[in-house]
Order: C-alpha cells, then structure tokens, then sequence
C-alpha cells in the first residue's frame, strides 16, 4: 500500500466515523500498517486542510483524531446543525474553569472561590457529562471530588488539559479599566442583545445610587 | 422590572464587589472599604427593595466588609492578637477577589475557544445523540391533564367494584334466573352471564345455578360431549319460590354471605 493510498484510507475512515478515532484504532481498522506512517499521513491531511482552507480540518481532542468544521464556516454550518448549539451561562462557565484548573475538587472548595452555592450549577455540569466525580476527600463528611471530563475535552476542542490556556499568576491579574461589559461569553445572538441591555442598565442604575 | 434583570447580572458578592471597585476606579490592593461598603449595601438594599431572593452570601459579604471596616477605623493595639506585621484586615478580602478574578479571566479564556456545536461542528451523531437525550419536546400543563386522564381511564374502578358486590346477592340471582327459566323454558349456561360485568357476578351467578340444582328448581344438561349445556326449569315459578322461600331459606342465607 503506498502513501496516497493509505491517506485516502485514512481520510475515508474520518470522514465516515461519528465518534473520534484514535491512532490505535486506525492501525487496527487499517492492519499491517506502522502507527509510526498512519500519523505521518495524519499530519499531511491536517496541513492539507489547512492551507488550502478545506471546510472541515482534523483536530485532535481528547487525544483522538476527527474531522471538524472550521470557526469561519460556524455561520453557515449552525443552520444545517439538528442539534442544540452550545448555550452556557456565566456562573456555568466561571464554575468550570474553577473545576478545570484545580481539579479535583469538593462543591465547597469551589463555592469558596466563587463566594457562591454552586449546587445547581455542579448538577448541571454533572448532567452534561462535563465533569464527573472522580473520589472523595478524605475530610470529614466525605465529600465527593470533581473532575472534567473526556466531553469536556472535547466541548472545548483541547487535545488534553495541559492544552488549557495557562492560568494568570496572582500578580499578573489586572481589572479591566473600562466597567466591564457583562457579556456572556456564550450565548446566542438574543440573549447577546439582551445581556448588551443588562449592563446598560446596570451602569444607569450605579450612577443612580452613588448621586 | 428593567431593575430586576440588571441585578440579575452579579454572579455573586464577589462579582458586584469588583463590579463596584472597577467603577470606582480603585486600586484592588487598596480598597477605600468604607466607599465600598457603603455602596455595596446601596446595592443590597436596592436587591431588597424589589424583592429580589437574594442570596446569603450577599449578607455574609456585608457582615465582612463592615467587619474590616470596623477593625481598619480601631487603632492597632500593643500585643493585639494580629502579631505579623503589616498584617491589613483587607488582605483575605483582596486575595479572594483576585482568585476569584483569576478563573473569571480563565472562563473567558474557554468561552473564547472553538466550541464544539457552537463554533465547530462534527459529523452527526454525537452532539446531536446528546442532544437528543435531553431535548424532549415542551410539555404543557394541558399535556400533562390529558395524561392523568389516560392514566385514571385505565384505574380499575374499584369503588364501583364495591357498590355492584352490594346489589348482588346469590338469591337475587336465583330470582333472576328463575325469571329468566319461567320465560323460556331453557337457557344456556354462557347466556347467564352474558350481562355479568365483575369478576364477583359471575361467581355470585354460579353459586345461584349451583343453589337452584340443590333445591331442585334447575336442571342443567348437556346434549353431547362439549356441546352448550343448558339449564331447565322444573316446575312453576310460583311453585319453586314458595319452595326457596320454605326450605332453601337457611341454606342459601349461608352460601350468600
């Protein structure tokens, strides 16, 4: 089997496959080919897409291999998306990432960081598979421990949680100048303009109590 | 009603307080604590005035500003029980803030990452099987009223149940079914519980047959093997009910209750 052959195999298996495909899945759908050339032809086909701005590209999450939609196509592709697009609020978001640097964690540890009850949000999170309980601490009562999860992995395209986006030093965390803008970093276009609205009114309403 | 939705907008104590310090346009390692609180209890009462459910931790938070405010207008005491220097009630606060600040900049961080189903999207399945476990169709509360009418349409009606054992007895269905004989001299055993509608009628129905055979008011026969058997009449009806009335009075009162 030479080279083209086996990345047009390669290509037909993730194109045709729902769930990711990791490296050793391929060798075995493929057979008596070194991992070592299957993730040489990998590589190809991710430059491949890439420079020539195909309208999927192969990404690698969770540590597996799977065809995804380019951001820039997000707009086009959404309409023909059966699914629910992704929708998470603030406090669903800031809880996560609590959970994601820190893991594993107990609901209190992360309420303590928050300076709010997290119950309903940690439920919430648990529902969608996003994090998971990974034990308990050994503290009295219990209580159980948190972790991300593979989904999450994926929700957030990371090939593994080193990928995270590195956590600000203590000293390096700065408020922002302007009053900050309130903005749900997720939300459809309505629920944008409406969170637009709430921190305008927001603003109005603080000058109203410092006068 | 526009007041409500903008409160709404505070993830919580720590959030309005680095709300109020960015308005404020203070250093977040020197918070003038008085401003802060007093305008963070503007707010608290604000939330109140509109009945908002605040949360206790807005209350907590309160309780711990006026706390650093109290302890930052005492004037530090020889030998007070803060023995490290340079030791300002303030400083839990603003590390707290700051840790809370950190994964406030880290989920925007995420929110700003290719989303899976909101920025990249991948073949089928997946996402959308997901999906399909948690989007069920909106249930109203009228869909909810058909339901529980399906689901009593199909109780068993037991308190009828109870009221149709009362009106049968097993000598009113002797009656009967010695009126029944008196118009056609016979009848089949099916036939007799034709109308039957409980479980209990039909047996209160054969105890009857049975009772009308002993006392001899019945006869039941069968003209071949398997072939409909069919229940006679003996004698007058007037004749039979004086004889049910005289001998099979005691016997049929027993097997009856």
């Amino acid at each position: 089997m030479d080279r083209d052959q086996l990345r047009s195999i390669v290509e037909s298996l993730l194109f045709l496959s729902e769930a990711s495909l990791s490296l050793d899945r391929l060798s075995s759908l493929i057979g008596g080919v070194e991992n070592g050339e299957i993730k040489l032809v990998l590589e190809e086909l991710q430059s491949e897409y890439e420079s020539k701005r195909r309208g999927f590209r192969l990404v690698v999450v969770a540590g597996d291999y799977q065809l995804r939609t380019p951001t820039e196509n997000s707009e086009w592709v959404k309409n023909l998306f059966r699914g629910k697009a992704t929708r998470m609020s603030r406090a669903t978001l800031e809880t996560l990432a609590i959970i994601a640097y820190k893991q594993p964690m107990t609901r209190g540890e992360i309420e303590q960081i928050r300076g709010v009850n997290v119950d309903g949000i940690v439920s919430t999170l648990f529902e969608r598979q996003l994090v998971s309980i990974v034990g308990r601490k050994d503290i009295p009562g219990k209580p159980f421990l948190y972790g991300t999860t593979r989904e999450f992995l994926e929700l957030f395209n990371l090939k593994d949680l080193t990928e995270l986006p590195t956590l600000k030093e203590m000293d390096e965390i700065t408020l922002p100048e302007v009053p900050e803008q309130n903005i749900l970093p997720i939300e459809d276009d309505d629920d944008q303009a409406k969170s637009d609205n709430d921190s305008t009114e927001t603003d109005d309403h603080s000058e109203k109590t410092e006068g | 009603m526009s007041m409500n939705v903008q409160l709404e907008v505070y993830e919580g104590p720590l959030d309005l307080l680095l709300h109020l310090i960015k308005k404020n346009e203070v250093t977040i390692t020197d918070i003038p604590i008085a401003l802060i609180t007093e305008q963070y209890l503007e707010t608290l009462e604000a939330m109140q005035s509109l009945n908002l459910d605040m949360a206790g931790e807005y209350i907590v938070m309160a309780s711990t500003l006026i706390h650093i405010k109290s302890r930052l207008l005492l004037p530090l005491e020889e030998g007070d029980e803060e023995e490290e220097e340079g030791t300002d009630p303030r400083d839990e606060l603003v590390r707290r803030l700051l840790e809370y600040q950190r994964y406030k900049d880290a989920s925007e961080d995420l929110a700003k990452r290719e989303i899976l189903n909101r920025d990249v999207f991948v073949r089928a399945s997946e996402a959308v099987q997901e999906v399909k476990s948690k989007e069920f169709a909106p249930v109203s509360l009228f869909d909810l009223i058909t339901a529980l009418r399906r689901v009593l349409e199909k109780l068993p009606e037991e308190t009828v149940h109870t009221v149709v054992l009362e009106n049968f007895s097993v000598r009113g269905k002797m009656t009967m079914i010695l009126e029944v004989l008196n118009r056609s001299a016979s009848v089949s055993f099916e036939s007799l519980f034709e109308t039957a509608a409980s479980r209990m009628e039909v047996v209160v129905t054969l105890l009857a047959v049975l009772e009308l055979m002993k006392i001899r008011a019945a006869i039941v026969k069968q003209e071949e093997r398997l072939g409909p058997i069919m229940i006679e009449g003996v004698g007058s009806l007037g004749e039979v009910k004086d004889r049910l009335n005289q001998e099979g009075n005691e016997e049929v009162e027993g097997h009856g209750s």
